[in-house]
């Protein structure tokens, strides 16, 4: 942030606040998501709490997170037609992209599994969604050094 | 990258790990207030430490690189008003953190006692100490801190 800041105009401040902001919810509520759903070693209780910390925290934090990545972008002038944007950018967009339908595949598989539980039947879904956020915790914390370390 | 760059990136790296540890207790904070039997309580404690290895390792890592970077970037010097700013709300967040692992902690040792003498029961007593008011407004401040060094980080006033 501090090298970025030497050449940000002021104006930029507030959308990079929301889009940095939304991603730490998001980064947030995919940790206290997959540790519920890791360490519920067959609770009930407990794989609804990482569900819930999933669709409640982790799905709220990428809308606000993507919000604020196309309104900095597009201060930036990143999004206008015919502007090449750098590789730490497309790195950015595809695993911010990827990674919301990747969260919504879990949140739906994690929304039948939390169904199932309530039927008394298996957690096998709900282990599904637990996979799928420890690869998005992974895919993100690329994304967050990426950004950060803006590679050429 | 340079050597910066890469210390820049586990820097902010850090501090996604020190306020998704935030997120995760907040998380917690809401579950445990229908929590009112040991078992269920010290179910919690796993997920407990991985909150206090992501806060510990943000916590460290923004500190270290953080004061590094003050050191290692020309336009900025570790007395500027923005990264005193940041530091004295560093040393304040880690305080009231600690004071917020305290008081949740009364109820994950009240937890112990009767589990180990094998009564599982609901216990009143240990619902009031995981419903704590005091740990709920300590974590509200300490996030509330971990915000103001965000918006400090992003808007450096007076740089």
């Amino acid at each position: 942030m501090t090298i970025v800041a030497a050449v940000r105009p002021d104006s930029w401040d507030f959308p990079l606040l929301v889009h940095v902001l939304g991603a730490m919810i998001l980064v947030g509520g995919l940790l206290a998501g997959a540790s519920s759903l890791a360490y519920a070693r067959g609770d009930v209780k407990y794989l609804r709490l990482g569900y819930w910390s999933l669709l409640a925290v982790a799905l709220p934090g990428w809308l606000v997170m993507r919000i604020g990545a196309e309104w900095i972008a597009s201060r930036e002038g990143w999004n206008h037609e015919g502007v090449p944007t750098p590789t730490w950018l497309n790195i950015g967009f595809i695993l911010a992209d990827v990674g919301g339908l990747i969260l919504l595949v879990s949140l739906i598989a994690g929304g039948i599994g939390v169904r199932r539980l309530r039927a008394g039947q298996g957690a096998t879904l709900l282990r599904t969604t637990l996979v799928l956020s420890v690869v998005l915790l992974g895919a993100y914390v690329v994304a967050i050094w990426a950004m950060a370390g803006k590679p050429s | 990258m340079s050597f910066v760059d890469w210390a820049l990136a586990v820097h902010v790296l850090s501090a996604f790990a020190y306020v998704a540890g935030l997120v995760l207790f907040w998380v917690l904070i809401v579950a445990v207030r229908r929590v009112d039997t040991p078992e269920e309580t010290l179910r919690m404690e796993p997920i407990v430490k991985v909150g206090n290895v992501a806060v510990g390792l943000g916590a460290v890592g923004t500190i270290v690189i953080g004061i590094y970077l003050a050191f290692a970037v020309d336009s900025y010097a570790i007395w500027d008003g923005w990264i005193i700013a940041a530091l004295v709300l560093w040393a304040v967040s880690g305080a009231l953190g600690q004071r917020t692992g305290a008081a949740y902690m009364e109820g994950m040792n009240k937890a112990k006692e009767p589990d180990a003498a094998g009564k599982t029961g609901p216990d009143q007593e240990l619902l009031a100490l995981n419903r704590t008011q005091t740990g709920v407004i300590l974590h509200a401040l300490t996030s509330l801190a971990v915000l103001l060094i965000l918006i400090d980080m992003i808007f450096k006033p007076g740089a």
